[in-house]
């Protein structure tokens, strides 16, 4: 069932006295029988950009989708703002992999974006005047308000990335969820993405990244999750992007190089 | 022609056989395209053969061909081989394509087998079950076409109603999960309507052809638009003319079976609209390159 957000919270006294975003408690999850994630245990603060960086099959994106219900959990527990994901998905928005839709859909950017108004809508009622021009401005936060009647297989793929950013950025939420939102974009769109990062923080939000890149991550996050399986490290991201935790993080595959720059 | 049109108006028999055609055409158009935007056209073709054993017991243990017995019976076939279809992919290491072929090839084996047997029994009541396999419209009659119209516009209305869940868990189920737009639930709804507009097309077109009326349109109505809500009236369009088209070349040629008019009527239709629909066309795709 649809549940709606409570009253928002976006003065910063009452962010303070409230639950953290993410809280996850001993958590494991398995793909059939394959252990995935072990014995997960973070607590992500608010008002941070936080990148959760690992090795191919670390469970990165798992961990999201644990965080969101996607995923069944083993073990333990992920609570979001201090309650189930189900009692405040009002509060929470999802960008997912841009590879994981089919982008020849019959469908527009603006329709796109629009889909972002549906969960405060909930069943059966339309979007109406006030979702449109809420996904509109939501394009043109992003850059994207002169491809607003493209078909969305006739974009460029850092456009269709900054659609689905405008369409989480309709959804109007405390925390947001991004699966390697700079993954294959172009400068034009990572600067985009950068820019509305730093924007959502600078409004109390919390934005947690899957983030593949790390030469870019300590320019962009402020908020570090190292990952491989289990947890590795985790905090502000200065104190733990160091030599020795990533070594531990990747095992001996990591060139010295990537650290420090 | 001109005698077929006045036919149509007031012969009784062959306005029957239109306006089911024309509903079933309508219907599986429009759920169609969320068949084939889901990628699940095969689905629609196991679903129609496992109607068939459905059709038999159905049959058997009511001893009559009222429609909607046959329908209840093919539905709930249709039904246990969806099932049968999660259990093998839910339980086993077997992937989802070897999956529907398995319970095709199965409920349709296990229906021919009904089939005979029903054939063998000699019962006068049983005459013209096996037109169930290919097709035949000329048996609509206003019984027929009324419980095709309730059922038909039920699930119609359902598409309407919710149209844009329908729409969100097409392009990306696992967002609708996180709106909380319950995403399985969903789609065991589509996929009982999917049912629905197979079951209202048995008689008419059969269990073997009935896929591609769900298919075809969709993918002809794909070419000329972009836009879903545009997909869809297309496809009922394009879905109610194949229909009727097929159902009066078979009625006007001594009875041939509907199921292959249909199709042959359906392919001219998709076959234009591959080749000459304005932007996707091949046709101008070619000669765009050919310029350029």
């Amino acid at each position: 069932m649809l549940t709606r957000s409570p009253v928002r919270s976006s003065s910063d006294a009452l962010a303070a006295r409230e639950a953290p975003p993410v809280v996850a408690r001993d958590l494991t999850v398995a793909y059939r029988d394959k252990p995935v994630l072990w014995d997960v245990d973070v607590t992500i603060p608010t008002r941070k950009l936080v990148a959760i960086i690992g090795p191919n099959g670390a469970g990165k994106t798992t961990f999201i989708r644990a965080a969101m219900g996607l995923v069944p959990i083993v073990a333990g527990t992920v609570q979001i703002f201090g309650g189930s994901y189900a009692s405040n998905r009002g509060r929470v928005a999802y960008v997912p992999q841009r590879g994981s839709v089919d982008w020849d859909f019959p469908t527009d950017a603006l329709d796109v974006v629009l889909m972002g108004t549906y969960g405060k809508l909930g069943w059966v009622r339309r979007p109406g005047r006030p979702e449109v021009e809420r996904a509109r401005r939501c394009l043109d936060q992003v850059g994207m308000s002169d491809f607003a009647k493209r078909q969305i297989r006739q974009l460029s793929g850092g456009q269709q990335q900054r659609v689905f950013l405008a369409r989480a950025l309709a959804q109007d939420a405390d925390l947001y969820f991004m699966d390697e939102p700079f993954a294959g974009v172009d400068a034009t769109t990572e600067r985009a993405i950068v820019d509305l990062l730093k924007a959502l923080r600078a409004e109390g939000k919390t934005v947690i990244c899957v983030h593949h890149d790390l030469s870019s991550a300590p320019e962009y996050f402020d908020w570090l999750m190292l990952l491989n399986g289990r947890l590795i490290a985790d905090g502000p991201f200065g104190e733990t992007f160091t030599h020795e935790n990533l070594q531990r993080t990747y095992g001996g595959r990591l060139t010295a190089a990537v650290v420090g720059g | 022609m001109s005698g077929l049109l006045r036919d149509l108006v007031f012969d009784y028999t062959l306005r029957n056989v239109a306006l089911g055609s024309a509903l079933l055409g309508i219907v599986s158009g429009v759920l169609g395209c969320f068949a084939v935007l889901r990628r699940q056209g095969l689905l629609g073709d196991a679903l129609s053969h496992a109607a068939l054993p459905g059709i038999c017991v159905a049959f058997l243990l009511a001893g009559s061909r009222e429609t909607w017995v046959l329908m209840l019976g093919a539905g709930i076939s249709g039904w246990l081989g969806t099932l049968a279809l999660l259990a093998i992919v839910r339980h086993t290491r077997i992937h989802e394509d070897s999956a529907l072929a398995v319970v095709l090839s199965v409920f349709f084996g296990l229906g021919i087998l009904l089939l005979t047997y029903v054939a063998k029994r000699n019962d006068a009541n049983q005459a013209g079950l096996d037109r169930y396999l290919f097709g035949q419209a000329a048996t609509l009659v206003t019984e027929n076409v009324v419980t095709m119209a309730v059922l038909g516009l039920a699930a119609l209305a359902c598409v309407a109603l919710l149209f844009k869940e329908f729409k969100l868990l097409a392009f990306d189920p696992e967002f609708a999960a996180t709106l909380g737009l319950n995403a399985p639930r969903l789609n065991l709804l589509l996929n009982v309507l999917t049912l629905v507009a197979i079951v209202i097309g048995l008689q008419a077109v059969g269990v073997i052809l009935m896929v591609s009326l769900l298919v075809g349109p969709a993918v002809a109505a794909r070419q000329w638009t972009n836009r879903l809500s545009v997909m869809l009236f297309i496809a009922a369009l394009v879905g109610a003319l194949a229909g009727v088209a097929g159902a009066l070349l078979s009625v006007s040629q001594a009875r041939l079976p509907t199921g292959p008019m249909v199709i042959l009527s359906l392919t001219v239709l998709v076959a234009l609209s591959l080749l000459f629909a304005p932007a996707r066309g091949i046709v101008w795709d070619r000669l765009r390159r050919w310029s350029a």
